[in-house]
């Protein structure tokens, strides 16, 4: 039997990531794909961190950060009513970070694909940039802003490692799928892994397979990129 | 007093020369800026729209200032009411026709934003394109929906970026007397930024030249036209004789047209209404001896020399043609065989088909 509970957990970890990640993510793209700061590049490096560091380190950095010993910590314990540390809000909070460059990453890139003429147009017609964002910006960067999206829950659907440091391994609270599938393998339950390593599988290549369908323009040669 | 559009900035740019431009408009009827590309004029548009920040100077309506370098004052584009018709059109594309039309609008309810919708599209005859979306019209017809979009909110300052220059040339000669209509209708005030001297007579009321160096010369059209202030004005308006013309009669594709007491014959361009341009370029005119013989030409005018500028192996000659004053370009040899000195008698030659006429 597939651990349901790990199914569950798995799925309402990346739908909360990637709604979060709409929300913190596509203002944080818009600034990067408009800003004319000099210092721009520091905060995309920043945001392009998790695509190279190990998860291991941004959980020991997180826990540190938001243990029960920093001010942080203590800030969201009395906030959370429980400390950071293995608790399923700990677990999204890594994950939005986790997660941010494969959301931000396509936002921005779909952004600053608009013509800024368009904007232009917008303002000069009297919408305000809140308004000009949601009726021309993000309309035309709707491709980007569903592959980033689609990536963003893919990703989270299968991290390991930022999983196992920040929420441990509690049945029901923080043990997602791809823990699941380690637990197995640890037990010899080489049934249980095979069903869970084939349903992660066939997520992540159907969503893939999704993202790819979406960014393909019509007639557009097979290499015509 | 008179309102009027006040312009006195300047723009600089990184390794180029800044642009300074000082000007002084009244709120009415078509200000053209006419120049050579890099001359400053979109420039010039762009920070009337309130899309870039003068380095230095203001910009001033009326008792309102929308820019003021040295105050910090800047004037959002969405606060200033303007129309402004982009040189590639900037059509929403993920809107049809009517979404693009009543986009700014919103702040209206429905019924009235319909109403208003189909009522400038009605006058602009985009009215049957409405479902349309922007990837499927013509450019003529894209170039309506923009200004169309561009009226929709009664603005009370229109800026248009080289409003012809994105179309082909058959749509453009067919729109550009068309466009002088639809700017009269609307009776907003509007800056035309053109590169094209036919567009500029063709549009504009007054123009404003500009150079590499700033303003050159500002003043009514023919004003510019007829005494260019300097070498460089000169050279940019070109060597055309622009006469103001009363339609006489048309006939078999021919139009004769009064000029001051004089009549000529000129080919119908068609769309021409009661009064237009007639536009003879002083290489086209061919000067001979009073009386002169019969010739093909269909008009003959009877002149006097009244003066001649030398300019390298050219000569220019200024006719005066009771009441009327043409230029004509000939040779030097041609001038020194005959004789065209003021007080000449002369007969200037200038065929129908020189004749080129611009409806107003």
């Amino acid at each position: 039997m597939i651990d349901r509970d790990a199914l569950r957990l798995s799925l309402e970890l990346a739908t909360l990531t990637t709604g979060a990640l709409l929300v913190l993510g596509l203002p944080l793209a818009a600034w990067l794909a408009w800003s004319r700061r000099r210092w721009k590049f520091l905060v995309e490096a920043v945001v392009a961190l998790p695509l190279v560091l190990p998860p291991t380190v941004l959980g020991f950095y997180l826990l540190l950060g938001l243990g029960p010993r920093s001010p942080l910590g203590r800030a969201f314990e009395s906030a959370a009513g429980h400390p950071f540390p293995f608790s399923f809000e700990g677990l999204l909070i890594a994950s939005v970070l986790y997660s941010l460059p494969f959301a931000v990453q396509p936002f921005a890139a779909a952004l600053a694909g608009v013509d800024h003429r368009l904007l232009e147009a917008s303002y000069t017609l009297g919408a305000s940039r809140l308004a000009t964002f949601f009726r021309v910006s993000l309309p035309l960067a709707r491709r980007g802003v569903v592959s980033g999206a689609v990536l963003a829950f893919a990703h989270t659907l299968g991290e390991f490692g930022v999983v196992l440091m920040v929420g441990g391994n509690i049945a029901g609270r923080t043990r997602t799928l791809s823990i699941a599938l380690f637990d197995h393998v640890e037990a010899l339950e080489y049934g249980a892994a095979h069903r869970t390593a084939a349903l992660l599988l066939l997520v992540s290549f159907a969503v893939l397979v999704a993202v790819h369908a979406l960014q393909r323009r019509p007639f557009a040669p097979w290499n015509g990129r | 007093m008179e309102r009027s559009l006040s312009i006195d900035v300047e723009r600089r740019f990184p390794g180029a020369a800044p642009i300074r431009v000082r000007a002084e408009l009244p709120l009415d009827g078509v200000a053209v800026l006419f120049g050579p590309s890099g001359a400053g004029k979109t420039t010039v548009l762009r920070l009337l729209a309130g899309l870039d920040r003068p380095d230095a100077g203001a910009v001033r309506v009326g008792d309102e200032t929308w820019s003021d370098a040295s105050r910090g004052i800047h004037l959002r584009p969405q606060a200033r009411r303007v129309g402004f018709l982009f040189q590639d059109h900037a059509l929403f594309p993920h809107l049809d026709v009517a979404a693009n039309v009543g986009y700014g609008l919103a702040g209206l309810p429905r019924r009235e934003r319909q109403a208003r919708v189909r009522e400038v599209a009605g006058r602009l005859r985009v009215d049957d394109l409405l479902s349309r979306m922007p990837g499927e019209l013509s450019g003529g017809q894209r170039q309506r929906v923009a200004l169309a979009r561009a009226l929709a909110t009664r603005p009370r300052l229109l800026l248009l970026d080289e409003p012809l220059s994105a179309l082909d040339a058959p749509t453009r000669e067919a729109l550009r007397g068309e466009l002088r209509g639809w700017l009269k209708e609307s009776d907003i005030p509007a800056v035309v930024v053109t590169h094209d001297r036919v567009e500029a007579l063709a549009l504009g009321d007054r123009l404003v030249v500009l150079s590499e160096g700033g303003v050159h010369q500002v003043g009514p059209v023919l004003e510019v036209f007829g005494k260019p202030a300097d070498v460089v004005v000169a050279r940019l308006v070109g060597t055309e004789n622009v006469l103001p013309v009363e339609l006489l009669q048309r006939e078999t594709g021919l139009a004769v047209v009064r000029a001051a007491g004089l009549e000529l014959v000129a080919v119908d361009p068609g769309g021409l209404g009661q009064e237009a341009f007639a536009c003879v370029r002083a290489e086209d005119i061919v000067l001979e001896e009073a009386p002169g013989v019969a010739t093909s030409a269909r008009n003959r005018i009877e002149a006097t020399v009244s003066d001649r500028a030398e300019e390298g192996p050219l000569v220019r000659i200024g006719l005066d043609c009771g009441g009327l004053r043409l230029v004509a370009l000939v040779t030097r040899p041609s001038a020194e065989r005959f004789s065209l000195w003021p007080g000449r008698q002369v007969v200037a030659l200038v065929k129908a088909p020189a004749v080129r006429l611009l409806p107003r």
